[in-house]
C-alpha cells in the first residue's frame, strides 16, 4: 500500500546541505502496524512528510495506494491528505476555538460531505475513541489523553488509508500513553494501516514491524535485532 | 463552504473583540464621516434648490454694469410689462436708512420697488396692502415694513397707519410682510422696508439710477423667449455692449449653485474616502498580525486537507465582514447623526440619499477586497511543514 523506492531528499540549511533522505526503500502493506523510530535528526520526519504528503521527494518514488505521488500541484496533494491521511501529532494540534465536535468535523468540511452525513461520521470516530461525553468541550477543557483522543477521531473520521502518528504519547504521562497506544491497537485490530513514528523504543517494540531510520538511510528492524537490542 | 467560512470568521472576530472593534473604528470613522459629510452637501442643495424654485422658474434677474451714461427711468423699465409675453416687472435698489420711532433708532434695509415686487417675491402680507401705481405715480410717502420691524419699533404688527420716520421723512406704514422662511429654514432678522422707487430716489444718501431689476414670463415656458427678447432689447439700448449688463435666470442660478454643490460633494467625499483607505490599512495591518498568530492553525488545516483557496476564503472572508461590519455601523451612526443634525440644528439640514449609502458599502467592499487580499494570500501560501513547526 506503500512504497518507498529509492527516495531521496536533501535540504538546505543555513547554505549546507542535508541529507534527510538517502535511497530510502521501504514497503508497508494494508493494514499493518508498523513504527518507525530513529534518533532527532535521523530523517524520521521527513519521512512523515513524505509518506503524509506533506512534501515531495526529490527523486525515487513513493506510491499510496498503488498511485505514484509525484508532480502533484498543491491542490491535488491537499486532497490526498484530506482523502487517504489521518495525521496525529505529538501535541495534538486542535483548533482552540472549535468543540471537540468541531474539529472531528473540519476535514470532512474540506471533503464537502453534506452536513447530516458530516454529522454521522464525527458521532462515529468519536463514539469509537470514547468522547461521547466530550462532544461539546474545547480542547482547553479537555485531559491531554482526550485531547489526543479527538485528535485521532478526527484522523479517523475521514476514513483514511492510513493513520499517520507523529510521536502521539510524547506530550502524554506514561499511563495516559498506554491508554493512546491501547487505542492504536484496537484500531489496528478494526482493520486499519498505521504509521507511529517515534524515539522511544517501547512505543516502537508494540508494533507488530519496526523500521529503523539514521542518518537518513532506512533499515527494517529484524526479529533478531529486536531480540538482541533487548526489544523483545 | 462560505457558509464555513463565513461562521469561522465571525468566531475570529468576536473571540477577538477589543481588537476587531479598533479595526473596525477605522472603517466606522471613514463610512461616517462619508455619508454624513455628503448628507449635508444633500441637505443644503435641496434647500437651496427649492429656495431658488419657489421663487419660480419664470425669473430673470437684469443688472446693468455699465449704463453708458444713459440709465434707465423708472418709466422705461415699467414699459417692458406691456409686452406680451411679461408677466410682472420691477426695479429694486437697495439702501440703508437710519428708522426711528420714538426714542427707538435703529438701521434698516430699503428697498425701492414698484407695484409688482409683492408678486414676484412672492410676499404675502399680514396687514395693509403693497405699494401700487399710484404710490409711485405720486411719489406717496408709504412704506411696507416687515414683523421683525414692527415688532422692533412698536411692539405689534397690527400697526398699519402708523407712522415711522425713515432717514428724518415721515413716512405712514401701509402693510406689513409675514416672515417668510429662508433657504435654510428660518426667518430673517433684519429690519426691512418697501418704499416707492421713486420716493427712494428723493430720501436716499445717494441716489442711484435703476441697476437691478426683476421681470418674469406670462408663463414658464416663455422664459427662453424672454430671455432672447431681453438681451436684444438690452443689447440695443447699451450700445451693442453685450458686457454692459447680465441676464440671470434661476435656471442657470441653479445649474451654479449645483455645480458648487457637486464640487464640495466631491471634495469631502474625498476627505471621507482617504480616512477609509487609511482604515482599510488598519484592517490589513490586523490581518498580517492575525495571520501570524495563526500559522499553526493554518498548518494544521493544511495537513488536514485544506487548499490555498480554503486558507484563502477564510482570512479574505474575515477580512471583508470586518470591514462589512464597519460600514453598517457607521452607516447606521450617520443616520443616527443625520436625524440628530436636523433635530437639533435649526441652521442645518442633512439628507442621507441611497447613492452615498450604496457608494459606502461598495467602498467598503473593495477596500476589504484590495486590504485583505495579501494577508490572504500570504496565509494561503505557506508551506504545511513550516507551519506546523511555527511555535
Amino acid at each position: 500500500m506503500i512504497q518507498l523506492e529509492d527516495v531521496c531528499k536533501t535540504y538546505e540549511i543555513g547554505g549546507e546541505q542535508v541529507r534527510a533522505l538517502h535511497h530510502a526503500t521501504l514497503s508497508i502493506a494494508k493494514g499493518e502496524f508498523v513504527s518507525v523510530i530513529g534518533p532527532s535528526g535521523s530523517g524520521k520526519s521527513t519521512l512523515m512528510n513524505i509518506i503524509g504528503c506533506l512534501d515531495m521527494a526529490d527523486s525515487g518514488i513513493y506510491r499510496l495506494d498503488d498511485m505514484p505521488i509525484e508532480d502533484y500541484s498543491e491542490y491535488e496533494l491537499a486532497r490526498i491528505r484530506n482523502q487517504k491521511i489521518g495525521f496525529v501529532f505529538q501535541n495534538f494540534n486542535l483548533l482552540g476555538k472549535l468543540t471537540a465536535e468541531e474539529n472531528v468535523e473540519l476535514p470532512l468540511i474540506y471533503r464537502q460531505i453534506s452536513k447530516a452525513e458530516r454529522k454521522m461520521r464525527v458521532e462515529a470516530a468519536i463514539e469509537r475513541v470514547k468522547l461521547s461525553g466530550r462532544r461539546q468541550h474545547k480542547p482547553m477543557e479537555l485531559s491531554g489523553g482526550q485531547q489526543q483522543r479527538v485528535a485521532i477521531a478526527r484522523a479517523l473520521a475521514g476514513n483514511p488509508s492510513l493513520i499517520l502518528a507523529d510521536e502521539p504519547t510524547g506530550n502524554l504521562d506514561s499511563k495516559t500513553g498506554e491508554e493512546i497506544m491501547y487505542l492504536f491497537h484496537e484500531l489496528h485490530e478494526q482493520g486499519n494501516t498505521i504509521v507511529l513514528i517515534t524515539h522511544d523504543e517501547g512505543v516502537a517494540e508494540q508494533a507488530e514491524r519496526s523500521i529503523r531510520i539514521l542518518d537518513g538511510r532506512v533499515q527494517e528492524v529484524s526479529r533478531e535485532e529486536k531480540v538482541r537490542g533487548g526489544m523483545i | 463552504m462560505m457558509w464555513q467560512s463565513i461562521k469561522l470568521a465571525i468566531q475570529s472576530i468576536f473571540s477577538n473583540r477589543l481588537r476587531s472593534m479598533l479595526t473596525m473604528l477605522g472603517m466606522i470613522i471613514g463610512v461616517t464621516s462619508l455619508v454624513v459629510l455628503v448628507s449635508i452637501v444633500n441637505g443644503a442643495t435641496d434647500s437651496v434648490t427649492s429656495a431658488i424654485s419657489d421663487m419660480g422658474n419664470n425669473l430673470l434677474t437684469i443688472r446693468i454694469s455699465d449704463d453708458k451714461n444713459q440709465p434707465y427711468s423708472i418709466e422705461e423699465i415699467l414699459d417692458f410689462s406691456k409686452e406680451e409675453i411679461v408677466g410682472y416687472v420691477a426695479p429694486y435698489t437697495q439702501s440703508s436708512y437710519t428708522v426711528k420711532k420714538g426714542r427707538t433708532s435703529s438701521s434698516i434695509t430699503v428697498y425701492g420697488t414698484s407695484a409688482d415686487y409683492d408678486d414676484i417675491q412672492k410676499l404675502t402680507l399680514s396687514g395693509g396692502r403693497f405699494l401700487n401705481g399710484a404710490d409711485l405715480d405720486n411719489h406717496t410717502y408709504v412704506a411696507v415694513i416687515n414683523e421683525v420691524t414692527a415688532q422692533t419699533l412698536f411692539n405689534s404688527t397690527n400697526v398699519v397707519g402708523e407712522e415711522i420716520s425713515l432717514n428724518g421723512y415721515p413716512f405712514t406704514v401701509i402693510g406689513v410682510t409675514e416672515e417668510k422662511e429662508n433657504a435654510v429654514g428660518n426667518t430673517t432678522e433684519r429690519l426691512e422696508a418697501y418704499i416707492p422707487y421713486t420716493v427712494l430716489t428723493r430720501t436716499a444718501n445717494m441716489v442711484r439710477s435703476i441697476s437691478d431689476f426683476y421681470i418674469t414670463a406670462g408663463t414658464e415656458d416663455q422664459i427662453d423667449r424672454l430671455e432672447q427678447v431681453m438681451t436684444k432689447a438690452l443689447y440695443t439700448r447699451f450700445k451693442s455692449d453685450s458686457d454692459a449688463f447680465t441676464i440671470t435666470s434661476n435656471s442657470t442660478l441653479l445649474e451654479t449653485m449645483s455645480s458648487v454643490n457637486d464640487t464640495m460633494k466631491w471634495m469631502l467625499g474625498g476627505i471621507a474616502a482617504i480616512s477609509l483607505i487609511v482604515g482599510g490599512i488598519g484592517i490589513m495591518n490586523i490581518m498580517l498580525v492575525s495571520v501570524t498568530e495563526r500559522t499553526r492553525e493554518i498548518g494544521v488545516r493544511k495537513a488536514i486537507g485544506a487548499n490555498r483557496k480554503h486558507i484563502m476564503m477564510q482570512f479574505m472572508t474575515e477580512a471583508l465582514l470586518v470591514s462589512l461590519i464597519g460600514c453598517v455601523i457607521g452607516i447606521v451612526l450617520s443616520l443616527l447623526i443625520v436625524i440628530g443634525i436636523n433635530y437639533f440644528c435649526t441652521d442645518l439640514s442633512a439628507s442621507i440619499s441611497f447613492d452615498v449609502v450604496a457608494i459606502a458599502v461598495g467602498f467598503s467592499l473593495g477596500i476589504g477586497v484590495v486590504f485583505g487580499s495579501y494577508p490572504a494570500y500570504k496565509a494561503a501560501a505557506m508551506s504545511p511543514i513550516e507551519a506546523l513547526r511555527y511555535t
